[in-house]
């Protein structure tokens, strides 16, 4: 009987899991009437909740923009703070819809799930104590390192020290704020994790301008949301939402100025904005889904200078993301 | 025990021809209870199977169409990350079946010295409850209530963060402990009670000769020197393996001997200085064959020795705690369970407090314990795996946590770890049995 129990234990997990793979995203979330974000808890800049216990953030504002743009009203989402061992399965087994949390687009990562952009391309690097005059990250062997698990993070760590032939000591915790926590009780030398989130987690510290971030960035860390395989429409919306950013700040429309943009003549903003073409009906939206974003979320430069940029405690310039135009490598197809 | 002595009587003859007279009435097919009982045990057996079989028929079309492989080739692929404590060797370019045998290992061994310390610890609790020592009882019922009414997972966090973390220096300022340090503090405290200088110069001189501690004790964990096996080592572990064998057989002839004649015989201190001196005998004999592997600090950390680091301190501190508030309990219950006239008979006697507990209270008491005492190292086993949250490295953390992660292999994985942990505990429980099997044979007189 025990082993009848566990066979229909185990099943009724995979009953679950086989609930998901429905391709009927949209409708799905039309019918629910709202939107299920998988996203960070409490990273600020990309995903943690303000003192009102309003979610705000990066990766935030790209479900507000998936919201807008659905029912024209960015607050209609559900958040569901997910730390970086669990953020997967809740998006496999679909409890949410998508997954905007800070999470690198990896190949083995993309076999299983639908990467749809780079909502921002970062790199991992390490914090430690002034105290400890360290330089380079060179000058790291022998350290205790303390990180995130089930995160690339771990594995850069590893090839990085491997390659330089250095030892080290790795404390592996299941969420930031404990790896945090531990860092600052001196359990280890060094904090690593993307370059974002050490200025984000540095904030939080009891005496930020006791730490200090090393110039070394050891990967590449382009950060993005996902979407399970087999919904083309749903992995459509979400990776156009973030053009439709990046489009709309290239040709400079903002939430400030997009009353004034809808009489324009200019037929790139004409398109954008839904006056001429049916592009936003081609992907199961209505005309002017990029409206409905602009207005109520914000364009890429707006969303990026509120959250992380210059405008925020973050002060993250905005580097290899600005817009190709610029100089940086944010570049989005073209609606039409 | 002295059952065997009685007569037996024969059985009864009468009995055995008393039924069998009257046809039993007849009954149609599906009235006949047995039938019936047969018939629904099939049906809701057939009903699981079947439903076992959609789901998991289900769950392997909807993963395969999403693009999730299955089975458990991925045992073999490269891990790619470190981990700070294994018991046996591992690099990042091992492969996740040998993740697994790292987690599975430390888990094993938080939880086996974890069901040691708290068996030792619960029972001197349980026994100090029931003192007839105010202070002594009153104290440990207040451990036991304070203990055992706090979650666990605070417990773990309390000892991680404030005190191992807290109150434990950087590694630059590690505490030495050992001979060097206690010489050191003596000179130190010969100058402070204002004695003459050449005493206070005798032991920091010997304290010199030492040299460095041998301990260190950081937020990094306690340093330990490790210990070197040169060559002639086999025959210092054939001593103690040696001293082991002859103290189980002192013990055998001890207890025979005292059964015979009354004599006692002390075998905890003859066993004790056969499992210390033999080996110790033997190292001198051989000119120190096992050498220690003294730690220093270099750079960040101590370089060298060996490391118990402190997640490890402090889920094992957590866990014995805890248990051993309920293992007191228990062991409590069974000793107010023992009749009173046991130990009425026991101090009639003339035997003092230890020696009754010992010879006749305990010995009764675990007939009652041992079944209980089972689930408490059931528990202390699972609960091993809230040592994630403080980055333990143990199955759950590693192979359930990181390796689930990277590779997505979930029913695999979850399979695979509750099948671990279900046959620890089996065998746990197996054990138990056992023993309590043993106890069992145990008759009141």
């Amino acid at each position: 009987m025990k082993r009848a129990t566990l066979t229909l234990g185990l099943a009724f997990g995979l009953g679950l899991v086989a609930d998901a793979a429905s391709a009927q995203t949209l409708k799905t979330v039309k019918d629910r009437g709202s939107l299920i974000c998988g996203v960070g808890q409490g990273l600020p800049g990309f995903s943690s909740p303000d003192d009102k216990g309003a979610w705000t953030g990066l990766d935030v504002d790209l479900c507000r923009g998936i919201a807008a743009a659905i029912f024209n009203d960015p607050n209609k989402v559900k958040y569901t703070p997910l730390s970086a061992k669990d953020r997967f399965e809740p998006l496999k087994s679909g409890e949410i819809d998508v997954l905007a949390r800070n999470t690198t687009w990896t190949l083995s990562r993309d076999a299983l799930f639908n990467f749809t952009a780079v909502n921002y391309y970062d790199g991992q690097g390490f914090m430690v104590r002034k105290a400890l005059k360290v330089n380079s990250a060179l000058e790291l062997n022998g350290a205790s390192i303390c990180t995130q698990t089930g995160t690339t993070t771990e594995l850069n760590l590893g090839d990085y020290f491997r390659a330089n032939n250095m030892r080290y000591e790795v404390i592996a915790f299941a969420t930031a704020d404990e790896t945090v926590k531990a860092y600052e009780s001196g359990r280890c030398d060094v904090l690593t994790t993307d370059v974002s989130q050490l200025y984000a987690e540095k904030l939080k510290l009891t005496n930020a301008n006791d730490h200090v971030i090393l110039p070394e960035i050891i990967s590449k860390e382009p950060l993005g949301p996902l979407v399970r395989h087999g919904d083309d429409q749903w992995f459509d919306i979400v990776k156009w939402v973030h053009f439709a950013m990046l489009n709309a700040e290239e040709l400079g429309v903002t939430s400030k100025n997009i009353d004034e943009a809808l009489k324009s003549n200019l037929p790139e903003i004409r398109r954008l904005l839904g006056i001429e073409g049916n592009f936003g009906e081609q992907i199961g939206l209505t005309k002017d889904w990029v409206v409905r974003i602009v207005r109520h979320v914000g364009n890429y430069a707006e969303v990026f200078d509120r959250n992380v940029g210059t405008g925020s405690r973050l002060g993250i310039s905005r580097g290899i993301n600005r817009l190709w135009t610029k100089g940086g490598i944010q570049y989005a197809p073209p609606i039409r | 025990m002295d059952q065997g002595r009685h007569p037996v009587r024969p059985a009864d003859p009468v009995s055995e021809t008393a039924t069998g007279l009257r046809a039993p009435p007849r009954v149609a097919l599906y009235n006949n209870p047995k039938v019936r009982s047969a018939f629904y045990q099939i049906v809701v057996l057939v009903v699981l199977v079947a439903c076992a079989y959609a789901f998991v028929v289900n769950a392997r079309a909807n993963l395969a169409a999403q693009g999730f492989g299955s089975g458990f080739g991925f045992l073999g692929n490269t891990a790619g990350f470190g981990i700070n404590q294994t018991l046996i060797a591992y690099s990042e370019t091992d492969s996740y079946g040998r993740v697994f045998l790292v987690g599975l290992l430390n888990t094993l061994l938080v939880a086996g010295i974890g069901i040691v310390l708290a068996t030792i610890l619960g029972f001197i609790i349980g026994i100090a409850r029931l003192s007839p020592n105010w202070l002594v009882a009153r104290l440990a019922g207040g451990y036991v209530e304070l203990i055992r009414n706090l979650p666990l997972l605070f417990q773990i966090l309390f000892w991680y963060l404030a005190v191992l973390l807290g109150a434990l220096p950087g590694p630059r300022d590690s505490i030495g402990l050992g001979l060097q340090p206690i010489l050191a503090r003596l000179a130190g405290a010969t100058r402070w009670l204002g004695l003459p200088d050449a005493v206070a110069q005798w032991w920091q001189g010997l304290a010199d000769w030492i040299g460095p501690p041998e301990l260190y004790l950081s937020n990094r964990g306690l340093i330990l020197p490790r210990p070197v096996f040169g060559e002639g080592s086999e025959f210092v572990v054939a001593a103690l393996a040696l001293a082991i064998l002859a103290t189980i057989a002192l013990r055998l002839w001890a207890r025979r001997r005292r059964d015979a004649t009354g004599r006692p015989f002390p075998v905890g201190w003859a066993g004790f200085g056969l499992i210390v001196g033999l080996p110790l005998a033997t190292l001198v004999v051989l000119g120190a064959p096992i050498s220690l592997e003294q730690p220093v600090l270099r750079g960040f950390n101590f370089v060298g020795g060996v490391r118990v680091i402190p997640e490890f301190v402090a889920l094992l501190i957590a866990l014995v705690t805890y248990t051993a508030a309920f293992i007191a309990e228990v062991v409590r219950a069974g000793i107010m369970a023992i009749p009173r006239g046991q130990s009425e008979a026991a101090q009639a006697l003339g035997l003092q407090r230890g020696a009754m507990l010992r010879l006749i209270i305990v010995p009764q008491a675990l007939r009652v314990i041992v079944p209980p005492l089972t689930n408490q190292y059931l528990n202390l086993t699972k609960n091993s795996s809230l040592g994630v949250a403080i980055g333990y490295p143990d199955l759950f953390a590693l192979f359930a946590g990181t390796v689930l992660n990277q590779t997505h292999q979930a029913i695999e994985i979850i399979a695979i770890t509750m099948a671990v942990y279900l046959l620890i505990s089996l065998v746990t429980s197996l054990l138990m049995n056992l023993y309590n099997a043993r106890t069992r044979r145990l008759v009141e007189r």
